[in-house]
């Protein structure tokens, strides 16, 4: 779902003016040292109290995190009492403002929650794409109706968003996106088909690009709009990926009407709208956590590595192996410590910026080492497809090494990546 | 510590850079390297640069030093490194000062820090004898006499040994090469008989030197620190030389990608600039996030050794793992990128492939860094 460079803006930085370093800003609060500290006792003391014990460890697998949303089934009740404390307090979107059910937290204060949630090692109690791409912009973007609307019930998980960008003729093209909206008057009719729907098939509501002029040159003729699932007219077939597991859908508008105050933004306007969601999104994936962890827990890779490949008097007995892993390790404190540089390189009221194309690449790239050097440690018992014979560890590795390959390729591809930071970062001619 | 510069910390980089600029430009190291300077350095630079506070940055106030932090000397070495400066920092401040003052008894600061700081005085460190940096791999021998010991051994690669009034010299008191124990560090004094000392003439035109030590006789005095405890200052020295060297490395790469972008901004060939190519587009962006890495974990290293935090020796690896590397794709993109004129001795750009590749190897290279990471985290 990557952008289509042609009508970027000019270079936001030069290379000229040397500078110290990127840039991916975040809207600092000034927040003093006491205060803080005045925070993270109450907020410590609150999570101990209401964080119930089953939300303290860790997933086993990405299906346990909560994406909400009105299908949602809770076996857990812990799970439902998690969200619901955390969502009343608007932690679940710590510094979104509190009118629109948010913390209000400033980002100094946020990052204090994070780290009382790691010490206690809860759960996320909330993961979804109305958290990370749409609420965003909502914020930037949206009308007061629609952030009423919207924002609150995002916070609280009730309704589960889905992410209409890419098409079957528009991937690294966007733009080149031909779903159309018909201005009908009082409301758009919209046909078309969408593909890589991320979860469309569990979604509640759609953020969708549409095409609303066709004269227009291809970026001036989007317009971004908002419906619900339910609509008449929509449906979702899932598509089976290498990995046997099916997050993405294809998705499909047939006359599919949708109310007018729906459209977030400018009629035609919605390229601009695109554009700042792709840079959430890139934050988000690039941010994730990226072959940072993975494999569900359970011993380090350097821990594998030795019961895999032989360990010789502490040593990973393979001396390639041990050169790799001792890479990746590495590899991952850079860009760990590069992640915290920029946001506290960070200046004032700026959204994030082509930075988060390096986040994007980078932290993608990484995972795929981290899985193909997974699979090289776990030899034939990584490449196990189900059954008997592979532990439940060794079968997720093989599954998660196929899935790694899309990380590349879904919110933009690493080339792409590379063609925005070779324009936007360094300025360099089309 | 926030890994963004303070405004205290700007205002030091911007009086570097200009100060730099005007006195240390790379036509500088060109002329030293072209007239076969006897020094190799400027020893009026050397004593400008130590009244702006710099030749003593880290060291206490005692001493006649700034009392200021490593961020502050990483500062000053990244901009010195922009320019391929010339200058004693690395022998001197970085590694023989620095064993001083973690080590040395009260005569040997007082005596020597304070002349550091005043640029008076330059240090080296010998302790290399291989053709790699190989720590503990000293063969170079310290026997006990009636008053003190004999040194006896060869030692390569130690900068400014021609130029230095003292050497510090790590010896062996017990054990065999490869032993972290029985190492001693001694002070070795410029005109001490039986020390020969040779200028090697390096690649990049900087200052290094084979040391032989032909029966060295030193007295009790000269010894650093506790006598076959040596590794135990030699780990701390050479962490922080480690990462304040990556931090001059992070400059001289920063420059030399810089210039590079420039140049593919401004060179045209079938009538576009050269930076319009996507094959060069592609390659530009993989150095610049290699580059950006580089400065997150050298700003952290340097930041951990004024917090005093417990993981400045993994830091200090995965800082000159992580320069070396890029310092060795930019060097080499960086000519490539700039074509035939990159390969001629006018341009400049070949010093910096020239001086990335005599750095990449100086206190270890990528490799030796990542071996040492690995058992250091237990693997």
């Amino acid at each position: 779902m990557p952008p289509d460079l042609s009508t970027s803006p000019p270079a936001a930085y030069d290379i000229a003016p040397r500078r110290t370093g990127v840039l991916v800003p975040v809207p600092p609060k000034e927040t003093s040292v006491e205060n803080l500290d005045t925070f993270r006792a109450e907020v410590a003391k609150w999570l101990e109290e209401n964080c119930p014990a089953s939300m303290r460890k860790p997933m086993t697998s990405e299906d346990e995190a909560n994406w909400g949303g009105r299908r949602k089934q809770y076996t857990n009740p812990d799970e439902k009492l998690w969200l619901d404390r955390m969502a009343a307090r608007g932690f679940t979107c710590p510094t979104w403002p509190k009118e629109y059910g948010g913390g209000g937290l400033s980002n100094a204060e946020a990052r204090v929650l994070a780290e009382e949630m790691r010490k206690l090692r809860a759960r996320q109690p909330l993961v979804s794409f109305g958290i990370t791409m749409l609420g965003p912009v909502l914020l930037e973007y949206g009308n007061e109706e629609q952030k009423r609307e919207h924002l609150p019930k995002i916070v609280r998980g009730e309704i589960r968003w889905c992410q209409g960008y890419s098409e079957p003729g528009a991937g690294s093209d966007l733009a080149g996106l031909q779903t159309r909206a018909e201005d009908k008057g009082d409301h758009y009719l919209v046909n078309g088909q969408k593909i890589w729907t991320s979860y469309a098939n569990y979604a509640d509501w759609i953020f969708c690009l549409v095409r609303t002029d066709t004269n227009a040159p291809k970026h001036d003729g989007i317009s971004f709009i908002l419906f619900d699932m339910e609509t008449p007219g929509v449906s979702v077939s899932p598509i089976k990926l290498i990995s046997g597991s099916s997050p993405f859908c294809q998705t499909f508008f047939q006359d599919v009407k949708v109310p007018k105050k729906n459209l977030v933004g400018k009629t035609n306007g919605g390229w601009t709208i695109a554009k700042r969601l792709l840079q959430h999104e890139r934050e988000m994936i690039g941010g994730m956590g990226f072959g940072l962890g993975g494999s569900g827990g359970g011993a380090s890779i350097e821990q594998l590595a030795k019961d895999y490949c032989g360990d010789d008097a502490g040593r990973i007995a393979d001396p390639i192996v041990r050169f790799e892993v001792a890479q990746h390790l590495m590899d991952q404190r850079c860009f760990m410590t590069t992640v915290r540089r920029s946001a506290e390189e960070a200046k004032a009221g700026q959204g994030p910026g082509a930075a988060s194309s390096m986040f994007k690449l980078y932290g993608t790239e990484m995972n795929k080492r981290r899985y193909e050097l997974l699979v090289r440690i776990l030899g034939s018992q990584a490449l196990g497809w189900e059954g008997q014979g592979f532990s439940p560890r060794e079968l997720s590795t093989t599954r998660e090494w196929l899935r790694s390959k899309g990380n590349s390729i879904e919110g933009g591809t690493s080339e792409v990546q590379l063609n925005i930071i070779a324009k936007r970062v360094l300025g360099l001619p089309d | 510590m926030s890994l963004a510069l303070s405004e205290e910390q700007e205002l030091l980089r911007n009086t570097a850079r200009e100060f730099i600029a005007e006195h240390s430009p790379v036509k500088e190291l060109r002329r030293l390297r072209d007239t076969n300077d006897p020094v190799g350095f400027s020893r009026e630079l050397w004593g400008q640069m130590a009244e702006l506070g710099w030749a003593g940055i880290v060291l206490p106030e005692e001493y006649g030093g700034a009392d200021l932090g490593w961020a502050e000397l990483g500062v000053v070495l990244e901009e010195c490194g922009r320019t391929l400066a010339a200058t004693p920092f690395v022998s001197t401040l970085l590694l023989a000062a620095n064993a001083l003052l973690l080590a040395g008894n009260g005569t040997q600061k007082k005596d020597l820090l304070a002349a550091v700081a005043k640029g008076q005085t330059v240090l080296a460190f010998a302790l290399q004898e291989g053709a790699h940096h190989a720590p503990y791999q000293v063969a170079t021998t310290a026997v006990a006499t009636k008053d003190g010991y004999q040194l006896t051994g060869k030692k390569t690669f130690v900068q400014d040994g021609h130029v230095a009034d003292q050497l510090v010299v790590v010896a062996r008191t017990a054990g065999k090469p490869g032993d972290r124990d029985g190492l001693s560090l001694f002070l070795v004094p410029k005109h001490a008989r039986g020390l020969g000392v040779q200028r090697t003439t390096m690649v990049d035109g900087r200052n290094a030197a084979n040391v032989e030590l032909a029966g060295v006789e030193v007295d009790k005095s000269a010894v650093v620190g506790t006598l076959g405890r040596g590794a135990e200052v030699l780990d701390p020295v050479l962490d922080r030389a480690t990462i304040g060297f990556s931090a001059e490395l992070l400059g001289t790469i920063t420059e030399a990608f810089e210039r590079t972008i420039a140049y593919l901004k401004t060179r045209k060939q079938f009538g576009v600039p050269i930076g319009s190519f996507q094959a060069l587009k592609h390659r530009a962006a993989e150095m610049f996030t290699q580059v950006e890495l580089s400065r997150s974990i050298v700003l952290d290293a340097l930041r951990a050794i004024d917090e005093k935090r417990p993981d400045v020796p993994a830091l200090a690896s995965i800082a000159k793992a992580r320069v070396s590397d890029a310092a060795h794709l930019v060097g080499n993109e960086a000519v490539q990128m700039h074509g035939g004129i990159g390969v001629t001795d006018e341009e400049e750009i070949g010093l910096f492939l020239k001086r990335a590749r005599v750095a990449e190897l100086t206190l270890g290279d990528a490799a030796y860094h990542r071996a040492r990471f690995a058992s250091l985290a237990g693997f």
